[in-house]
């Protein structure tokens, strides 16, 4: 934990060793210095919230990427009473940078899938950084199929820097395994409930993000396109990064204001990595009681509403003079 | 049919190109042209006669959006709708106003798309256009729209959809918004898919990122250009990942024919007789049920 210490947490982990300091000093010596002690436990704190309220979202798109951040195999571990992992595509081979299983949480059966990242080097090379190939996304479709047939609500954990850009992931065809996850997943006959947890990279995340209730961590980030390449497409300058990621709206709280997510889930103190265990208990609570809802819904009504969901999607205008280009155009037009 | 094309000139559009736009091939002004296959010097007279193919080595040139609807429909029988639907910024991104001004003057199209009702050799269909020019073809909340209004069209008619792609990705200045315009187009043909309705894909250079890996890949049958570029993630993208090169060929319309991807590459001139036999195909299989 010494290690992977973002900039912005450092004022607070000096004042954690103060307090520590200080503890261990009164234990030394018998002295009752606990007013000092709670002046500066209370000083942490309200740091903390300073800290955390004023993140930018360079800042949260670190909290997102922090390589000790909960794992969607952590996020297993936690919510399910019992979990069996599923392998394959039944077509070309395993993907290990998105996983698939079935299991029970609060006595409810569940279809899972998840983009897994590792935390060390060698995890995350075996893991490919969460990168999923063609074959990922064909799996979580088969299993989501499956999940179709037993009438198992689909819990889906998005955190992908992106789907793999690479030889074999194009001419296995990416784009059509994330396409055709898109058009099965508008029609799936049960719950799917999809929680961004770290990071969102574009269609990678996509590929297994369309659903009924679309959530996102409190420090996660979900974007067309990483702020760098955004930045260095649009003005050729990876170091306008900052500007670029203030700009695509990536946040949970920006796309809540957008309409295009639905629910922000609560991060413990300091972010998902300070406390795994208790963001996994915010995240099944929201996730049991979205889900609640949801099986309410007959599987008609359920796949109507997740249809105009989406076909609501989008900001247009109908009216060239109210459309915002319209002064600009025909001055240049003159 | 050829003739067509050069007997319409207000859809030939032979562009002056600039110095931004380096990548774009489209011959430019002058009388002549230096084919960017061969590197013949081509007399633009002979290539727009040929369809901007180069008579001497086959290199296909970009279309612009209505000279592709020229060359594929039948002449007059446009009928656009659709095209009262304007880029809003939702996101007030820096300069995307000013994109859209441009992108509007420099290409006389409302967005990236037209659609409409037309024939080809009489058969009705529904079609939509993408054009590289406007953007780079980039899909947001407008182009996600009317290939929505497109395909909703295609199931109250009944008519088959053909849509014509040409696009480096998502709208980045729409962010999220037109992410999920893959999303919101790929349960749009899921609709198509159920009603029955024939749908035709024609992926032209270069058609990648976000409207590959949504409603162009998704159709029932699948074309490609010849040598078009497809893709998921750009050659680029891929180059610097992997820091190896790429393969001879790698993300063109024949490697993705050879990998299993598309049902068929055509060169130009052959696809207006390849959807007319597959229409005829089709309408005789519907009118058996009937
Ligand atoms: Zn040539």
């Amino acid at each position: 934990m010494t290690n992977n210490i973002l900039d912005f947490e450092k004022p607070l982990l000096e004042l954690s060793a103060k307090i520590k300091e200080l503890q261990s000093f009164m234990d030394e010596k018998g002295l009752d210095l606990s007013e000092e002690l709670m002046k500066l436990k209370e000083r942490a704190a309200k740091l903390q919230r300073e800290i955390y309220a004023s993140l930018n979202t360079l800042q949260i798109i670190q909290i997102a990427r922090h390589p000790n951040r909960p794992t969607a195999k952590d996020y297993i571990n936690y919510i399910f009473d019992e979990f069996i992992e599923l392998h394959g595509d039944r077509k070309f081979s395993d993907d290990k940078a998105l996983i698939g299983g079935i299991g029970l949480i609060d006595n409810q059966p569940f279809t899972f899938l998840g983009h897994q990242k590792g935390k060390t080097t060698k995890e995350n090379l075996s893991r490919n950084f969460g990168m999923a190939h063609p074959e990922g996304y064909r799996k979580a479709l088969r299993l989501m199929k499956e999940a179709e047939k037993f009438n198992r609500p689909v819990l889906s954990l998005i955190n992908t820097p992106g789907a793999y850009p690479g030889i074999g992931a194009e001419e296995r065809g990416q784009a059509e395994a994330i396409a055709r996850n898109l058009m099965e997943m508008s029609a799936l006959r049960v719950p799917i409930i999809v929680v961004v947890t770290g990071e969102g990279g574009s269609g990678g995340a996509l590929g297994i993000g369309l659903g009924d209730r679309i959530m996102m961590l409190e420090y996660s980030y979900y974007s067309v396109s990483t702020p760098e390449a955004c930045a260095a497409i649009l003005w050729k300058d990876s170091e306008k990064a900052g500007e670029a990621a203030e700009a695509l709206k990536i946040t949970a709280k920006a796309l809540r204001e957008l309409g295009i997510i639905d629910r922000i889930i609560k991060e413990p103190a300091g972010g998902a990595h300070q406390n795994p265990q208790e963001a996994a208990m915010f995240l099944k609570e929201a996730v049991l009681e979205e889900y609640r809802a949801l099986s309410k819904l007959s599987p008609e009504e359920l796949v109507n509403r997740r249809y105009m969901k989406y076909r609501q999607l989008g900001v247009y205008s109908e009216d060239i003079n109210n459309a915002t280009a319209g002064e600009i155009l025909k001055e240049e037009v003159e | 049919m050829f003739k067509d094309l050069f007997g319409k000139p207000k859809y030939v559009t032979v562009r002056t190109r600039s110095k931004q736009e380096k990548e774009d091939n489209s011959p430019d002004s002058r009388l002549w042209t230096k084919c960017n296959g061969c590197k013949q010097i081509i007399f633009n007279k002979k290539l727009v006669e040929n369809l901007l193919v180069c008579p001497e080595c086959n290199y296909h040139f970009r279309l612009s959006a209505r000279d592709r609807l020229a060359i594929t429909i039948d002449e007059d029988s446009f009928q656009e709708f659709g095209q009262d639907i304007y880029s809003a910024d939702p996101l007030e991104f820096p300069n995307y106003k000013e994109k859209l001004a441009k992108a509007r003057v420099k290409t006389g199209l409302n967005e990236a798309i037209i659609t409409g009702e037309a024939t080809i050799n009489g058969y009705p269909v529904v079609i939509g256009v993408m054009d590289f020019n406007f953007m780079g073809g980039s899909m947001g909340s407008v182009v996600g729209e009317k290939v929505t209004l497109a395909i909703e069209r295609s199931i109250e008619t009944r008519k088959p959809l053909i849509l014509i792609t040409t696009a480096g990705g998502a709208r980045m200045q729409e962010g999220m918004i037109s992410l999920m315009q893959m999303a919101k187009t790929s349960a749009a043909v899921k609709k198509l898919d159920e009603a029955g309705i024939l749908y035709i894909s024609i992926m032209t250079d270069p058609t990648s990122g976000g409207v590959t890996a949504s409603f162009a890949s998704l159709a029932d049958i699948i074309i490609a250009e010849k040598g078009a570029l497809i893709a998921f993630a750009g050659p680029r993208v891929i180059q610097q990942t992997i820091n190896t090169s790429l393969p001879e060929g790698f993300q063109r319309a024949e490697f993705l024919l050879e990998h299993g991807m598309i049902d068929m590459v055509l060169s130009r001139h052959e696809i207006k007789d390849t959807l007319t036999s597959i229409l005829k195909i089709h309408q005789v299989g519907v009118s058996n049920y009937d």
